[in-house]
């Protein structure tokens, strides 16, 4: 994949993700020289619970990195940094002294310690510890996970309290492995990965001992908490260390993270949203550590070496492609998931139609899992071609609901959206997007928002670019859509479509 | 009246006899049945399974008909889909050659742009999806009218309007551009559609090896040719681009 027109040096980047491992590498310009990518086992214990095999990642990692190094045809002296994005929240525990996982990991989607969260939230409820540490007690967050973990896998509290025992995210379990594992590999994690933890403490970016001792994790067990961009260590030992020893590995930063960095979202405001299966929004909110009263989760967006903490609001949406594939795998109204498109372009409207899906339950910034899905409006008049429009229509307003949530809790109004992911190629998606949140939507010129994220910080972290300006300079603009809609309309819409949600509402009746 | 062939006769004879009665069939099966060596009968099967007429099935070696004869006549390339498929390499194009970019197909007498790609330089620019071009004077039209035949015809009837007066109108001067077209694999227009500006473009195939669309770069002239010349190193380009979206149409599609 290497042409004319890229020359090194370069930057690497690894993206450990959810259902597989990539490495891309970038050149100066954020041009992507070359990919290499192997997806790992998804385990199903029980309803519910998804698992990986953290040794079968490690391996994929350690090909994935060679790789894409060879396909680049590049050696280690053009490699001037290595960066990692990760997998947000998914939980692992090791033997410091065998480099042995003592369990799989448990994925961020897992839902095990639901029970668990409700204990924890005892007489407080699930904001518990948002003021501390930004999130509400639910399943995703990785100290939860660590404390199912050591109740219930035999001895492992004892080998814990005994200080054998290392707890990291995905991000912590790469670079301690990269850095040479049981021969002084760095037990580290950044401030993005730590803030998902549920452990660490917003305002001092410190692990929280009064939390860490409630929800029953050891704080000697924890890495130490680094910024997003620099030094942690260098490649050291096994097979990557034949072929990359020395490279400093200069970055870590959780997926959407990366991907707000990768926008460069540098400045208060600057919002950035990820079309993918769900949607995951995140602004940008400066030096303001932002409570949210909207159901937002209120998160760190970055922090580059010893400059100070960036913060940032979240806001997911759970279903959106989704709701494409559902169309087009339960339904049989496409056979491809762009198809969602022409169908729905054979009709001026939605015919009166809205789609909420709420396929378990609302999301922020209503958080109500009594609400299943709804489709309204329904005449004789309405075609599947007006469903389709409604389709997508649904996962335009769904973003505009964040936004509101966001600007909300902020104070900032959208100025403009920067997306990416696979259904920015959906036009007509992004055109609706522009009309519903009345500000332009922008597409970069990259799609690998997230990998170029964690590039951009370790090359930061070496040198390699000077500045965040630099890496502006860098991001180009591939597309643009503007609000062509009028306020009256979008207005009458918008009312039709909160009338559509309000019927989702309390259709499950003995919710727990 | 010309002979037919008798390869394509015989073909054809296999492809009814798979149809009929037993679903699978042995080589020396078929080759009896048909009256015909073993040899040319596999020379024959062989063909058809490339074109993914026939099958072969790998256990018992016996040939069925191929998922392809399935599709004849019932797909058609989505124009969404081949955005999406295209959206990385446009990207790359763009970013490469510095100029923005279209991809193109044929829509009633003209080049319907499917998907846009700014030119990378933080000017204002606005998204010029489902506009239309001429198919005659701008590159992306050439290459449809020399690869499609019936962008061929669509172009032949058309009013070929003169937008400058470089623009070729008359129809062999336009039949001699898409046979350069067909020779070189890209078309180019320089200042034939709008005073000032050039592009280039070039073919993106299916897996069926069918002409589903084109793609191309757009620019100021003086940019995109040096000395009189397009600049070899763009056409590379956008000829790179539309080779991989075609690969990624033939690997990935089914």
């Amino acid at each position: 994949m290497t042409d004319a027109h890229t020359a090194g040096p370069f930057i690497a980047a690894i993206d450990q993700g959810t259902t597989s491992s990539r490495c891309i590498v970038f050149d100066r310009d954020g041009r992507i020289v070359s990919v290499d990518q192997k997806e790992h086992e998804q385990i199903f214990p029980k309803p519910g619970w998804v698992e990986h095999n953290a040794t079968e990642i490690w391996t994929n990692v350690q090909e994935v990195v060679a790789g894409a190094v060879e396909k680049a045809g590049i050696t280690r002296d053009d490699i001037k940094a290595i960066g990692i994005t990760n997998q947000r929240e998914t939980t692992l525990i090791w033997d410091k002294n065998t480099g042995e996982p003592v369990h799989n990991a448990i994925v961020w989607q897992d839902t095990r310690t639901d029970a668990l969260c409700r204990e924890l939230g005892r007489n407080v409820g699930q904001d518990r510890f948002r003021r501390e540490t930004g999130l509400p007690l639910a399943s995703y967050f990785a100290g939860p996970k660590a404390r199912w973990l050591l109740d219930n896998v035999d001895g492992l509290r004892e080998r814990a309290e005994a200080g054998d025992l290392l707890f990291g995210t995905m991000d912590s379990w790469v670079i301690w492995n990269l850095t040479g594992g049981v021969n002084g590999g760095k037990h580290v994690t950044d401030v993005t990965n730590a803030s998902r933890t549920m452990l660490m403490n917003l305002h001092t970016m410190q692990w929280d001992e009064r939390i860490a001792e409630s929800i029953g994790v050891p704080t000697p067990m924890l890495p130490e908490i680094r910024s997003s961009a620099e030094v942690y260590g260098e490649i050291n030992g096994g097979r990557l260390g034949e072929l990359l020893g020395g490279i400093p590995v200069a970055s870590a930063l959780g997926d959407q993270q990366a991907a707000l960095f990768g926008q460069t979202c540098f400045s208060e405001g600057e919002t950035k949203s990820t079309y993918g299966t769900g949607t995951f929004m995140v602004m940008n909110t400066g030096d303001k550590i932002i409570n949210s009263y909207s159901g937002l989760l209120t998160t760190v967006g970055y922090k580059i070496g010893d400059q100070d903490t960036v913060y940032a609001l979240e806001g997911s949406i759970a279903v959106t492609g989704s709701l494409v594939q559902w169309m087009r795998d339960q339904m049989g109204l496409i056979s491809t998931a762009a198809e969602i498109e022409t169908l729905a372009l054979t009709v001026e409207d939605n015919g009166g139609a809205y789609f909420v899906p709420a396929f378990s339950g609302l999301f922020a910034p209503y958080w109500r899992s009594d609400a299943r899905g709804v489709i309204a409006g329904l005449t004789r008049y309405v075609t599947k071609a007006h469903l389709a429009r409604a389709v997508l229509e649904a996962t335009a307003w769904q973003t505009r609901e964040i936004a509101d949530a966001m600007t909300k809790d902020s104070g900032v109004e959208l100025t403009a959206l920067k997306v990416d992911g696979g259904m920015t190629s959906n036009n007509l998606l992004m055109q609706t997007l522009a009309d519903f949140v009345d500000a332009p939507v922008v597409r970069p010129m990259v799609a690998e928002t997230t990998c170029l994220g964690a590039a951009y910080a370790a090359g930061l972290a070496v040198g390699f670019w000077n500045s965040t300006d630099d890496l502006r300079a860098n991001w180009r603009r591939a597309a643009e859509w503007t609000p062509r809609m009028d306020a009256e309309t979008r207005d009458r819409e918008y009312k039709s479509w909160l009338k559509a949600v309000e019927r989702t509402m309390g259709w499950l009746e003995d919710e727990e | 009246m010309a002979r037919n062939i008798q390869s394509l006769e015989r073909a054809a004879a296999m492809l009814r006899l798979l149809a009929g009665g037993e679903r699978r069939l042995g080589l020396s099966d078929i080759a009896s049945s048909l009256g015909l060596a073993k040899g040319t009968a596999h020379g024959i099967l062989r063909t058809l399974q490339q074109e993914g007429f026939v099958e072969q099935d790998e256990a018992s070696g016996r040939y069925q008909l191929g998922a392809e004869l399935l599709r004849l006549g019932t797909t058609y390339l989505d124009v969404h889909e081949l955005r999406a498929r295209a959206l990385v390499w446009t990207d790359d194009l763009a970013r490469s050659s510095g100029e923005s970019v279209h991809l193109g197909v044929l829509h009633q007498q003209g080049v319907l742009i499917v998907h846009h790609v700014f030119r990378p330089d933080d000017s204002r620019q606005v998204l010029e999806i489902g506009g239309m071009q001429p198919l005659h004077s701008t590159a992306l039209g050439k290459v449809l009218s020399a690869y499609d035949p019936v962008a061929h015809s669509e172009a032949l009837e058309a009013d070929r309007k003169a937008y400058t007066d470089r623009t070729v109108c008359e129809p062999d001067g336009f039949e001699h551009i898409l046979d350069i077209t067909r020779a070189r694999g890209y078309a180019a227009d320089v200042e034939e559609t709008w005073e000032g500006v050039a592009s280039i473009a070039a073919p993106i195939h299916d897996r069926r090896r069918m002409p589903v669309g084109a793609v191309g770069i757009t620019g100021a002239v003086e940019r995109l040719c040096r000395e009189g010349e397009l600049r070899p190193e763009l056409v590379a380009a956008v000829r790179d681009c539309a080779r991989a979206v075609s690969r990624d149409l033939g690997a990935g599609r089914f």
